[in-house]
């Protein structure tokens, strides 16, 4: 049997003297989502850049495809993750062709150019985040929502096998959030890929998150199937703030209460 | 076309940019000779006289002047992705500060010699290089806004030794200073140490060049695509910092090359470091060699030192291109 795409075991995480989790035992295999919840400072960042080995846990290992990071080269981790941040640098001009093309570095050699495969392969992940129109324009040009379309292709191209996506639909519109997680979720079918989200709407990650890990303070954490974990009872207590539960058919949303937002604090 | 292609192509016609910039600058003097001159005397023939000046004087400058044009212009756009920064150039960091006061304070001892000059403004660049190294990466941090400000304090400490040093020197060894500071190809020296080093330079820039494409978009970026950020940060600065130190040793602190050359390729051709690197290299090249050119014949038989073309040449050209850079940014 091959291992799991993504493992953690006794993952213990912290930054500036708050610890994040405390010893997370996690498995994702092919076709898994993780949703990450928590509250804003949470560490939901700094867990996913532990995730991606951009960070050294304070105990604990994680392992892709079987391997630690320390017996992973860096140009082999980035065939096997990528990670989508939430904060895109661009000091330099660029064309959103180059930048999604600087996806395919982990696959080329070091005095290779990008080939006719590479620029299919870029021009599809334009296509499929409908940017095909875009190529040529300039980064600087683009709005918010059309640079994260941008990071998506980009992570596309790159073609790793684990996902950890920060906060993947900033910026985006209503149609283009649907449109990315559904693109998300028919690539984790046809390429055998896993995915670890932070997402803030409870209602998608509901919809398309098959694990969920909520993160409470002072490293506490619930972590199991999103049906389980996504209970009124336990995201009242993760935001202090009181939330309903509404069914309709097989869907579930989660409607905040109209309550003073003091009230809530008080309750946390 | 595809982009190698075309990356080839502008190499190509800049080379060919580059070839002519040394005939004008082997014709070009009191002794005026025509392109079929400079060949033939390149070659040996031809007359006696017009030989020697083309190989014994024309020559050596005019490539020490294109190899330290090309150093400046590579090392400042090396610096740019270092500091993450397009207005950066080579001596931001305090390397040029740190040759001036070694090259200066030789000279208030009172050494003549060029090789004793050029050793002194090594040792110094290679001070400051180190000290700025040193204490940026003192806390193992190693933060882009920490690497600029201890190399722009270092830069402003090595500026007033040498204001403290201009304002005791004897009267007769003022102008030499003020010359080794605007910088100065006429005491550049043998040009095939820095001719071959500016060749090692650009190749192994030119193996990372892909790498430092990646640098430029952030380091958490270049990190998930499999790079060693620490070392190719480090990588770059021993390079840039490397490069700038040798270009300063032979024709003192030239200005604006470094600066404006890698800017000026950058709007025309793109940000890719694949062609970037080595269009600067020669960009910069066949600039300081022109500049020079000017600097020798303006007003012969009075030198002008060539920092000051650069610059006078630089100062316009810059600004044309910050003005016209936010209406680039909205077509």
């Amino acid at each position: 049997m091959s291992p799991p795409l993504l493992a953690c075991r006794g993952l213990t995480v912290s930054i500036g003297g708050k610890t994040v989790v405390s010893g997370l035992d996690l498995t994702l295999g092919s076709g898994a989502c993780l949703v990450i919840l928590g509250r804003n400072g949470a560490g939901k960042t700094t867990l996913l850049s532990t995730l991606a080995g951009l960070r050294v846990p304070d105990a604990g290992t994680v392992e892709l495809d079987g391997q630690g990071y320390a017996a992973l080269t860096p140009r082999a981790a980035a065939r096997l993750r990528g990670w989508l941040s939430q904060h895109p640098v661009d000091a330099f001009p660029a064309t959103v062709l180059e930048t999604v093309l600087m996806g395919r570095h982990p696959h080329l050699s070091r005095w290779a150019w990008e080939g006719a495969e590479d620029h299919a392969l870029a021009h599809a992940a334009l296509k499929e985040t409908g940017l095909e129109a875009f190529a040529a324009r300039a980064l600087a040009t683009l709005s918010g929502g059309e640079r994260q379309r941008v990071a998506i292709a980009t992570l596309l191209v790159q073609q790793p096998r684990v996902w950890l996506l920060d906060e993947p639909l900033t910026h985006l519109d209503l149609n283009h959030q649907i449109a990315m997680l559904e693109l998300f979720r028919q690539r984790m079918r046809t390429e055998h890929t896993a995915a670890v989200m932070v997402l803030h709407d409870l209602n998608l990650a509901a919809r398309y998150a098959d694990q969920a890990l909520l993160l409470h303070d002072d490293g506490r954490f619930d972590l199991g199937p999103a049906r389980e974990v996504l209970t009124p009872e336990r995201l009242t207590r993760l935001y202090g703030h009181p939330l309903r539960e509404i069914t309709d058919g097989g869907g579930r949303w989660f409607v905040p209460e109209a309550r003073s937002i003091e009230a809530g604090l008080n309750d946390a | 076309m595809p982009a190698h292609r075309r990356a080839l192509l502008i190499i190509l016609l800049l080379a060919l940019a580059a070839g002519v910039s040394l005939l004008v600058a082997l014709g070009a003097g009191s002794l005026g000779l025509s392109p079929t001159q400079v060949h033939d005397a390149l070659l040996g023939g031809g007359d006696p006289v017009a030989r020697q000046v083309v190989q014994e004087l024309r020559l050596p400058r005019a490539l020490a002047a294109f190899a330290c044009g090309g150093l400046l212009a590579l090392a400042g756009a090396l610096m740019q992705v270092l500091l993450r920064n397009p207005l950066a150039d080579p001596y931001v960091l305090g390397i040029s500060g740190g040759a001036a006061v070694g090259a200066l304070g030789v000279m208030l001892l009172g050494v003549g010699s060029t090789f004793g000059i050029q050793a002194a403004a090594f040792v110094g660049a290679l001070t400051a290089m180190g000290l700025v190294f040193g204490l940026a990466h003192g806390d193992g941090s190693w933060t882009q806004t920490r690497l600029l400000l201890t190399g722009v304090i270092v830069a402003s400490g090595c500026g007033a030794a040498v204001a403290l040093m201009l304002s005791i020197a004897p009267e007769h060894q003022l102008r030499g200073m003020l010359f080794w500071l605007m910088g100065d190809a006429s005491q550049a020296g043998d040009p095939s140490v820095p001719l071959l080093l500016l060749l090692a330079g650009l190749l192994t820039a030119l193996a990372f060049a892909r790498e430092l494409n990646l640098l430029t978009r952030g380091p958490q970026f270049a990190a998930t695509l499999g790079i060693q950020v620490a070392r190719l940060r480090g990588l770059l600065y021993f390079l840039a910092s490397g490069l700038t130190a040798l270009a300063v040793t032979s024709v003192g602190s030239v200005g604006f090359i470094g600066l404006v050359v890698p800017h000026l390729m950058r709007l025309a051709l793109g940000n890719d470091q694949r062609l970037l690197l080595p269009a600067a290299t020669l960009a910069g090249g066949i600039l300081l060699t022109l500049a020079d050119t000017l600097a020798r014949t303006l007003i012969a038989p009075r030198q002008l030192p060539v920092g000051v073309l650069t610059a006078l040449i630089g100062v316009p050209v810059f600004l044309f291109l910050l003005a016209r850079a936010p209406q680039r940014e909205q077509t």
